[in-house]
């Protein structure tokens, strides 16, 4: 506006134009920016623990060199586990941000309406009580993290699905899914503490290779769907007739991405554990970072990434005890999931 | 102003059926109790059953009964404690949703203890029960002030919200200051699903002079809540001095909720259930409600302690896995019936 005054001349399309290239120009250096920063915190996860290894050696060992104890310390223990958090971040953060933008509600995210924990009660069933093998229990997973969404959505239809009605019943799931996870783990014959935690809060203790690659393989498989249907998610959002009247096959649009979402986060899941409040609290934050206009997937993803890498060497090494990735996550994403229902009690709901 | 709690339309009903349905809910009660003395992952034939009962615990078969006693004996007073906590809750927050569990004040409480015995050296099963009060307070004034900010006050929707977010965010704490504590390691399940398995005498006689406590707060605040519950403007016009009323209620409902907390860890959804299915039986009048909730709450966690003992054959499922189990359906029930208005 301050423009349009000073030149006198700027049409209204030239405005926009401004504001979008501007738009545009923020949002490409936040992403570029949280690349950066995801890099370089892989880098530094990779180097530094109990024992210090300079970049050469972390670089040699990411290109396949033979590093004496460099190999078996960065390559074998904290690669995987870095990349799990990357991985298993970019997919909570997608997962997270769809739902939210879906539903048009942040606290709509899988985390808190029942999609996580019931992939979680799904696993710690198949593992404790069935003990099945590591695809049958990622496929279980997967099932049920759709079973549970499609429950969800039918419990919540009454003559149209209203937001609140569906984050109130799936918290009321969630409680009860917990509860399932929770009778698993008593089953457990030797009650092992840090695997448990893994399924109650989430956890990257131990990762090996076996549970990074499905969910690398997940994430290139579903992550370009999702951001194929990212122009179709936003029209979604100007609501169900609005968007068939430009062009969008509303149902069959909301099928692909319900399915893809539910995936990432069940793969996620399933290799990691539901860590807490992960896809609840990306889209927000990316939100807040990127500004207004502009699909929010991609951004979201990466700040998820970031928030797992962080989390999980925070619980590592910042504190006497390591602490699973689930329960700083928990303790940091608390307050600001409350300070964003007193927001939205303050001014309405919007990401 | 929408009508909040469900019956509402039928204000009265006779006073000899409410009576009868008390008396019935009394008998069940000890049924009840019976069936949890008499059942169990052990079969125990009735001979040694009675000589548990008279104080032996020779052989494995007593000291199997001799433990099901105490354990019975919580699980009824936890259940009416929860049971009159919810029914206190609903009433005070004229919120159908309300309950010690949704609203995060057992985490709470189970938070404070957890905190007490890892860094100020708690050990006396007694002080945790004034611990498990102090954070059960803290926590529910709390989340009521984050659920009642903003436009129309403490609908539903925003208290089970804060509620719900509180909890989890606790939960994660608990587990936090749990963790690197191996002496107490052993307990972290413990103190996110609560049971009555670990029942002692000791334990209960210290929590019976709380729970006395928190029942006579609750029953005196009776009548105060029947004039809330018509709303605030009314019930002052009536000559009720609300906040006072409204506090000294929550503080009933709170001490029953915490204290029944320390000695069980957190238990959810009894408080949530009872209620809704006294104010079928019984109508809505407080006076009733309460000491009816409390004789149903306590024949649902007996149920359900004895449950949690069948089902899983020879292992056990505590109660408070059970009952979320019972009490989750009910609550989506419960959140379908209302419009989407009052949410």
């Amino acid at each position: 506006m301050k423009l349009e005054r000073a030149v006198g001349v700027v049409t209204t399309a030239q405005t926009i134009r401004n504001s979008r290239t501007r738009r545009a120009l923020r949002r490409r250096s936040v992403v570029g920016l949280l690349v950066g920063i995801i890099v370089v915190g892989f880098i530094v996860t990779l180097m530094v623990g109990q024992t210090f290894y300079p970049p050469a050696d972390v670089i040699g060992v990411i290109f396949g060199q033979d590093v004496p104890g460099a190999t078996f310390t960065v390559g074998r223990l904290r690669l995987p586990r870095a990349s799990l958090a990357i991985l298993a971040g970019l997919c909570f953060g997608l997962g997270g941000v769809t739902f939210q933008t879906m539903l048009r509600n942040p606290l709509a995210s899988p985390d808190i309406i029942g999609i996580s924990s019931g992939a979680s009660a799904a696993a710690a069933f198949a593992i404790v009580t069935l003990s099945l093998g590591d695809t049958a229990v990622t496929v279980l997973a997967i099932t049920a993290g759709l079973a549970v969404s499609l429950l969800v959505y039918v419990l919540s239809f009454k003559g149209g699905v209203a937001g609140t009605r569906l984050i109130l019943i799936g918290i009321g799931i969630a409680a009860m899914l917990d509860s399932i996870t929770a009778y698993s783990l008593t089953q457990a014959a030797e009650w092992d503490l840090q695997n448990a935690m893994r399924w109650l809060t989430g956890s990257l203790n131990g990762t090996s290779w076996n549970q990074a690659l499905p969910v690398f393989i997940a994430l290139i498989v579903l992550a370009p769907v999702l951001v194929g249907q990212s122009r179709n998610l936003a029209m979604t959002q100007l609501g169900d007739d609005t968007a068939s009247a430009l062009g969008v096959r509303v149902e069959r649009s909301r099928l692909i991405v319900i399915v893809t979402a539910v995936g990432l986060i069940a793969f996620a899941t399933a290799a990691a554990g539901p860590i807490a409040f992960v896809a609840f609290l990306s889209g927000p934050i990316a939100s807040r970072i990127v500004g207004p206009g502009g699909s929010l997937l991609v951004p979201s993803a990466l700040v998820g990434a970031l928030l797992v890498l962080v989390a999980d060497f925070c619980g590592q090494y910042a504190f006497g005890t390591r602490f699973p990735v689930g329960v700083v996550t928990g303790v940091l994403g608390a307050p600001y999931l409350i300070y964003l229902i007193i927001r939205t009690n303050r001014a309405g709901s919007s990401l | 102003m929408t009508p909040v709690l469900p019956g509402a339309a039928i204000v009265r009903r006779p006073r000899g059926l409410r009576s009868v349905w008390l008396l019935l809910a009394l008998v069940v009660v000890l049924g009840l109790m019976l069936a949890s003395v008499t059942i169990g992952s052990r079969e125990v034939g009735w001979a040694d059953i009675w000589a548990a009962l008279n104080g032996s615990a020779d052989g494995f078969d007593e000291a199997a009964v001799a433990t099901r006693i105490p354990r019975t004996v919580l699980a009824v007073l936890a259940g009416a404690a929860l049971g009159m906590s919810g029914a206190v809750m609903q009433g005070v927050t004229r919120n159908p949703l309300a309950d010690p569990g949704i609203l995060g004040v057992n985490v709470g409480a189970a938070l404070a203890v957890v905190t007490g015995i890892a860094f100020f050296g708690l050990n006396a099963a007694g002080s945790f029960i004034w611990v498990a009060i102090i954070g059960a307070a803290v926590t529910a004034a709390f989340v009521y002030t984050v659920g009642s900010l903003g436009r129309g006050g403490a609908t539903p929707l925003k208290l089970a919200l804060a509620g719900a977010a509180t909890s989890a965010a606790l939960a994660s704490v608990v587990t936090a200051v749990v963790l690197p504590r191996n002496d107490i390691a052993s307990g972290v399940l413990s103190w996110q699903i609560g049971g009555v398995g670990g029942a002692t005498f000791v334990s209960i006689q210290q929590v019976v002079p709380f729970l006395l406590v928190g029942f006579t707060i609750s029953l005196v605040s009776a009548r105060s809540l029947n004039s809330l519950a018509l709303g605030d403007d009314l019930a002052a016009g009536l000559g009720e001095r609300v906040a006072l009323a409204r506090g000294g209620a929550a503080l009933g409902a709170v001490v029953l909720a915490g204290a029944c907390t320390a000695v069980t860890g957190p238990i959810g959804f009894v408080g949530l259930v009872v209620p809704h299915a006294c104010r079928l039986l019984i109508g809505v009048d407080h006076r009733w409600l309460l000491p009816f909730s409390a004789v149903l709450g306590a024949a649902l966690l007996t149920a359900a302690d004895v449950l949690g003992r069948v089902v899983a054959r020879p292992s056990e499922v505590d109660v408070g896995i059970i009952t979320a189990l019972i009490g989750a359906p009910f609550f989506i029930y419960i959140v379908r019936r209302q419009k989407v208005r009052a949410l």
